[in-house]
């Protein structure tokens, strides 16, 4: 573990597509129990980070620091068993399969100082299905569950990997509010009982203001703010490249109601 | 039709094979009406959307679509009649380029001036995917795909737009500007808007009236200051206690 208790350093991280610069010298830390915000435009960087943190695409420059250790040029599954792992914005359930075979899958997975025959990893993702609440679906095919339920799943199928560190990539687009307010909920209660560290993308706002610690905002691969909710909602420029009007106006409207 | 009725969907059941999704839906838009529809996850909004598109096929009942009884016709016909259709999930052709994509959208009409107007007029509506327009759709980020999937329904030059998961995925000032978007092809081109969004105060904000779908019955519909009154609508879809 890094100093205080940093898990997670990001340092001048950049990855460019061509002339295009996706993610342009980001650092941030993340600390561990802590859950960041990552928001911005469409475009800003935001999911190629994730990839880039995760093995899944080669950096252009700059270092990924797990746990002190550089783990910039380490494959995916090699990044996922030392427990760094996501989720994806579109849902990725295999199809043909029950919910609790789904979970298996990342339970069999995962951290690799961890017993995975199957009888622990049967016991491993029951407890997980409970502990999201989809106990009554575990036997149901995939296919047959609606999208709250399959985020559930993709949560479940993640956590069961025993990961210390998510990103979690718009896990709650397409849920309508009162679904958001039970799935913020959720998130928080896992955060608690297993310790975790969590990377947040989201774009409705009323979760990534109920769940982060903190809020990191990019615009055109740039950071551009790093903040409490409170102060990055209020800040002019993320207001204008993200927040809009519409926004505002409701924070507004709140704060003179303060 | 009557009261300048454009779309009119009555006592449709429908479902996929064995299991029935939609109950005695009754549904109308008019010309220049923007009409939303809500609902929880799994209540059989985007059935009732792909129904209407002929995507999927009905049990029983009736959908006119401007005096025409368009029950049984295939989905390409009921595009050309008029339907624009812009999926959940985007559904873009990743292999292709933007511009192609958009393309794909106008492929029953001829390619003429008219269809070449409608490219510049997307790419006026939606400023990041001129910029892109050579580049594969599969390479642009969540919410640049959501934008070249309503540009390629835009393509159609649809009178009726059906939009399916409106703000999925969209930073909040994009669906800002969607929201003006979609005022303005209402005003200068005509365009009636029927669209499923789950953030229930964008939809009732946008749209004149709305039905909200409860285990695939219409439960109220009404107009949607009434609905935003509504104590239901508040605890169950507005996340307000």
């Amino acid at each position: 573990m890094g100093e205080n208790n940093t898990i997670l350093k990001i340092k001048n991280l950049s990855k460019h597509f061509g002339a295009l610069k996706a993610v342009d010298e980001v650092s941030f830390e993340v600390k561990k129990g802590e859950i960041v915000g990552l928001i911005g435009p469409n475009g800003a960087g935001k999911t190629t980070l994730t990839n880039l943190a995760t093995g899944a695409f080669p950096k252009t420059e700059g270092k990924v620091l797990f746990k002190d250790l550089d783990i910039s040029n380490l494959k995916p599954y090699q990044i996922a068993r030392m427990g760094l792992t996501r989720t994806y914005q579109v849902v990725k359930p295999l199809i043909g399969m029950t919910v609790e075979e789904n979970v298996l899958v990342g339970s069999l997975y995962g951290k690799d100082d961890r017993n995975t025959d199957m009888k622990n990893a049967s016991k491993r993702a029951k407890e997980i299905i409970k502990l999201v609440g989809l106990e009554n679906k575990k036997d149901s095919l995939v296919s047959d569950i609606t999208l709250p339920d399959l985020k559930k799943m993709e949560f479940a199928r993640v956590l069961a990997m025993e990961p210390e560190v998510v990103f979690l990539d718009e896990v709650m687009a397409g849920l309508n509010p009162t679904e958001v307010e039970e799935a913020s909920v959720l998130v928080k209660k896992v955060r608690q009982e297993k310790d975790l560290t969590i990377v947040y993308i989201e774009h409705i706002m009323k979760a990534v203001m109920g769940i982060s610690d903190r809020i990191i905002v990019l615009h055109h691969g740039r950071k551009i703010v790093e903040g409490t909710p409170q102060e990055v909602v209020n800040d002019p420029a993320v207001i204008e490249a993200y927040l809009g009007k519409r926004y505002a106006k409701g924070i507004k409207e709140v704060n003179n109601e303060g | 039709m009557k009261d300048n009725l454009l779309l009119k969907v009555s006592n449709l059941d429908a479902g996929y094979g064995a299991i029935q999704v939609l109950w005695d839906i009754n549904l109308e838009v008019k010309q220049k009406e923007v009409v939303c529809v809500i609902g929880a996850n799994g209540a059989g909004k985007s059935t009732l959307l792909k129904n209407i598109v002929g995507i999927i096929p009905s049990f029983k009942g009736e959908i006119f679509y401007s005096d025409n009884n368009i029950t049984k016709m295939a989905s390409p016909e009921r595009i050309k009649m008029g339907l624009g259709f812009a999926p959940e999930g985007r559904h873009l052709f990743f292999g292709l380029t933007v511009e192609d994509n958009l393309l794909m959208g106008a492929f029953q009409r001829k390619y003429d001036e008219s269809v070449k107007e409608d490219l510049d007029f997307v790419y006026t509506l939606f400023k990041p995917l001129k910029g892109y327009r050579k580049k594969l759709s599969g390479n642009l980020s969540g919410g640049e795909q959501q934008m070249c999937a309503i540009g390629r329904a835009l393509m159609s030059r649809p009178e009726l737009l059906i939009i399916d998961e409106l703000s999925l995925g969209l930073a909040p000032v994009v669906v800002d500007d969607l929201i003006d978007i979609l005022a303005k092809l209402r005003k200068e081109r005509g365009i009636s808007i029927l669209l499923v969004e789950q953030d229930v105060k964008v939809a009732l904000d946008i749209a004149d009236r709305g039905y909200v779908l409860e285990a695939g019955a219409v439960s109220i519909h009404d107009t949607t200051d009434k609905l935003a009154k509504n104590e239901h609508i508040k605890t169950a879809y507005l996340g307000i206690a």
